[in-house]
């Protein structure tokens, strides 16, 4: 019978979880207020709210005890959040890079960028395609574009130690396609030099990359003449004319890609259907928006994955950290719990304090671990070897309000789960036995 | 040792407590043993006493620039190589663009240079006479269930053949299998002829290219005098190389692709703190019950020394028991948490030092967590603890 009662109980419980971890805020908001209104207005509710008031009254003599609780899910908290702010902004940067009016145009099959090659007679037909917008000269606003890898030395590295970054040869037009992207310190490259424009993000993770420098980019010595931010992923890159790149890495006209500002968002089909049928050309069209997104896609699930597999582990961990405490907490109370049964008080009072107050534990702890990740984790700068691309990709971890909001969520169900067990065992204790119990 | 029932039965004296937070621990553990597994799959890559014996030489450029295939030659001749092979990305899928395999297009010596990777000598054999022969590590063979003989397909993403299609077909006729753990990555990989990949890619694609070299020295003390005669050889050159050993190679693309140490420590940081709270307090509940029999054993004539051992005793017994449990479960998940990755991780199962650095932390707390509550059974004193004070 109590095996049947405990299995039913587990049952429940874990359906309970898994809609509980669905809950868009404003059913909580209601939930909330519901049993708010309950606690208030019905005789049972305001029993429940005095047996509360003097469970959380004794809560000075159990400071131990019931910290435990709270420091372990403020760790569970913390650890899931900077986890999962890692791949909020990893995806983040990606996501946000391109956007839906213009085109990148790839070799077919190429999965990203740097495995394709387009030759000079491809990129004249596309540049010419219907949908492309122009400028004011009537010049299709259109920049055939190169991407090299290149090895350059890291800034927190031991001497020696080099990462990759992305040296993208961009066309004049570049600057019209990314509209985010500005000069913030130095100038503009001049076409036909050997001259470099650095992306903020690259900037902070190489040495060397201050306007006046010269690095050394394949064979040849280059020099660094201004900064640019864009807010995306091209903040990690290196910009150069794509004609000087292109000799320098002996790719003769050739490019890699081809970037097209589109006349809006709608002519993407009549560009792509231009181009498909065009029997001279084999290419990809993509927005760039979902050509850039697609990039983090496979990333930012692993690091999902990988965030939630610990912050279960660690969860569980704290659950039964949480029972212990609550079991103790009961035990510890069971005579005054069993004289207020013994009084005139019901089940449901004396399961719902030990309830609420086990859920105040633990929304304090989430508190703490979210306020913790976000003072330590926001705005941390990280970088990786992007897929898709040949380089670093900066990026920051972004502790959002959803994401805390998520943290909550885990605090408060591992709470539930925490005291539940405890409560119903408080309750179902019988009277004459809890009495006897020291 | 004498006493460890006595110890046993004080462990179990609570037991739905003891139960919960062994679970804690346990978790606790588990989380350690994949972290550590982690760590140590990317510590060990390249780091075996063969993997010291080779070097890589790529281009100084990027990893995406290639070298002469003549340099090879220059390279064999250096004092000190014992052997050079070289290799080619190849950027090989299987079935769909995304699901990418690791292809290395090599020559003909290449496998020679890892003898921790085993391949049977027929079907090394097989593979020298057959012009589109493949070897295939043992873990992608069950992953798509292919088998000697078999013929595959293969797209690659770079590399179009002389008609212009960038489908490729092979022969599987033999199997990889990476014997030490430091190379694991070669039984998620597909070898191919370096020549025949050369010959039928199409003009102007590969032009005789090759991605990198690698180099078995005589001397694993003389690898950095070699290693900085091979880039001698082209320094200067509009291919300048950079040699380094195989390790220090893998050290540095893992760097490029996050920090794990960092993420690794901080974590472990986080829940060995809760676990060590958890643990204490279950401790303290323990010994604060158990006042009256903590002095009747001291009325006995148990010594002070012997009281204090013995609750220091039951608390590391009691991490020890979570911390047992919570890395055999590592141990039994890690194959499949690999598995399930699609071989993005491939961690090894958890060896002796992981055991090991576990069992020294599972003591450390155990003394830690134990310290104030054996130090408090130690000042007991018996006549108040008996009359309840």
């Amino acid at each position: 019978m109590t095996f049947l009662f405990n299995l039913l109980v587990l049952v429940i419980l874990a359906v309970a979880l898994y809609v509980w971890v669905q809950l868009p805020w404003f059913v909580v908001l209601a939930l909330v207020v519901v049993f708010a209104a309950w606690m208030a207005l019905t005789r049972r509710g305001r029993q429940a709210a005095s047996v509360t008031g003097v469970g959380v009254s004794t809560l000075k003599q159990r400071l131990g005890s019931s910290s435990v609780v709270v420091i372990g899910i403020a760790g569970v908290v913390g650890v899931l959040v900077a986890l999962l702010a890692m791949g909020e902004g990893y995806a983040e940067t990606l996501q946000k890079t391109g956007s839906t009016d213009t085109a990148i145009v790839m070799r077919g099959g190429s999965a990203a960028e740097v495995s394709s090659v387009l030759n000079h007679d491809s990129i004249v037909v596309i540049e010419q395609a219907p949908g492309v917008a122009r400028d004011k000269q009537n010049k299709p606003i259109v920049s055939g574009e190169i991407v090299v890898a290149a090895n350059l030395p890291v800034n927190d590295g031991t001497p020696g130690d080099e990462g990759s970054v992305q040296v993208r040869g961009v066309g004049e037009q570049a600057w019209a396609l990314r509209p985010n992207a500005k000069i913030v310190a130095g100038r503009m490259f001049q076409p036909g030099m050997r001259e470099l424009v650095v992306g903020q993000g690259a900037q902070r993770q190489f040495v060397g990359l201050q306007p006046g420098h010269e690095v050394k980019l394949g064979t040849q010595t280059w020099n660094v003449v201004g900064v640019f931010a864009s807010g995306d992923a091209y903040d990690s890159e290196i910009w150069g004319d794509a004609n000087v790149i292109a000799d320098t890495y002996r790719r003769g006209s050739s490019r890699t890609s081809v970037f097209a500002k589109l006349t809006d968002a709608k002519a993407l089909d009549t560009f792509k259907a231009a181009l498909a049928s065009d029997p001279r050309l084999q290419v990809d069209v993509d927005t760039t928006l979902n050509y850039f997104s697609k990039q983090s896609e496979g990333m930012s699930k692993v690091m999902r994955i990988m965030g939630i597999t610990v912050g279960s582990i660690m969860a569980i961990g704290a659950i039964f950290g949480a029972l212990n405490t609550m079991f103790a907490a009961v035990a510890a109370r069971a005579r005054e719990i069993a004289t207020l049964r013994a009084i005139g008080f019901r089940g449901v009072p004396v399961v719902v304090a030990v309830m609420l107050e086990t859920m105040m534990l633990a929304l304090l702890g989430g508190v703490v671990g979210g306020l913790l990740a976000w003072l330590i984790f926001n705005g941390w700068t990280a970088s990786t070897l992007a897929a898709g691309t040949t380089g670093q990709l900066a990026f920051t971890f972004r502790v959002t309000p959803s994401l805390l909001w998520e943290g909550l969520k885990w605090a408060l169900a591992i709470g539930f789960v925490g005291g539940l067990f405890p409560a119903l065992r408080a309750a179902r204790l019988p009277v004459t036995t809890a009495l006897r119990e020291l | 040792m004498k006493y460890l029932h006595l110890i046993w039965a004080a462990l179990f004296r609570r037991k739905t407590r003891t139960v919960l937070t062994l679970v804690s621990i346990a978790a606790a553990f588990l989380l350690f043993g994949m972290l550590d597994a982690v760590r140590t799959s990317f510590d060990q890559a390249g780091k075996s006493a063969n993997g010291a014996q080779r070097l890589q030489t790529g281009s100084k450029l990027s990893f995406i620039d290639t070298l002469p295939q003549g340099l090879g030659e220059k390279i064999a001749v250096v004092s000190g190589v014992k052997s050079v092979a070289y290799a080619n990305w190849f950027g090989g899928a299987y079935q769909d663009p995304h699901n990418q395999v690791f292809t290395f297009a090599v020559s003909d010596n290449y496998i020679d240079q890892y003898p921790e990777v085993a391949v049977s000598a027929d079907q090394r054999k097989a593979y020298v006479d057959t012009r589109t022969g493949v070897l295939v590590g043992e873990k992608l063979m069950e992953k798509y269930h292919w088998k000697v003989g078999d013929q595959i397909p293969l797209q690659s993403n770079i590399f179009p053949q002389q008609n212009g299609s960038k489908n490729w077909t092979f022969n599987i006729v033999g199997v990889l299998h990476p014997t030490d753990s430091s190379v694991a990555f070669y039984g998620q990989m597909i070898l191919m002829h370096w020549k025949y990949f050369d010959d039928a890619v199409m003009k102007g694609y590969n032009n005789g290219q090759v991605g990198w070299y690698v180099t078995r020295v005589n001397d694993v003390n003389q690898a950095d005098q070699v290693a900085k005669a091979i880039d001698a050889i082209s320094a200067n050159s509009d291919h300048e190389t950079r040699t380094q050993t195989e390790a220090a190679a893998t050290a540095s693309w893992m760097k490029q692709l996050a920090n794990i140490g960092l993420i690794v420590g901080s974590i472990m940081g986080a829940v060995f703190f809760t676990l060590l709270l958890l643990t204490g307090n279950t401790m303290m509940q323990a010994v604060r019950e158990r006042t009256s029999e903590l002095a009747v054993l001291k009325t006995l004539g148990f010594s002070d020394r012997g009281v204090l051992s013995m609750v220091l005793a039951e608390s590391v017994l009691m991490v020890l028991l979570g911390g047992v449990i919570g890395i055999g479960l590592a141990a039994l998940l890690i194959p499949g948490v690999s598995a399930s990755s699609g071989g993005f991780l491939n961690l090894p199962t958890v060896g002796a030092s992981s055991w090991s650095l576990g069992i020294a932390l599972m003591l450390a707390i155990g003394l830690v967590v134990g310290a104030i509550p054996a130090w408090r059974a130690m000042r007991l004193n018996i006549v108040d603890a008996l009359a309840g004070r």
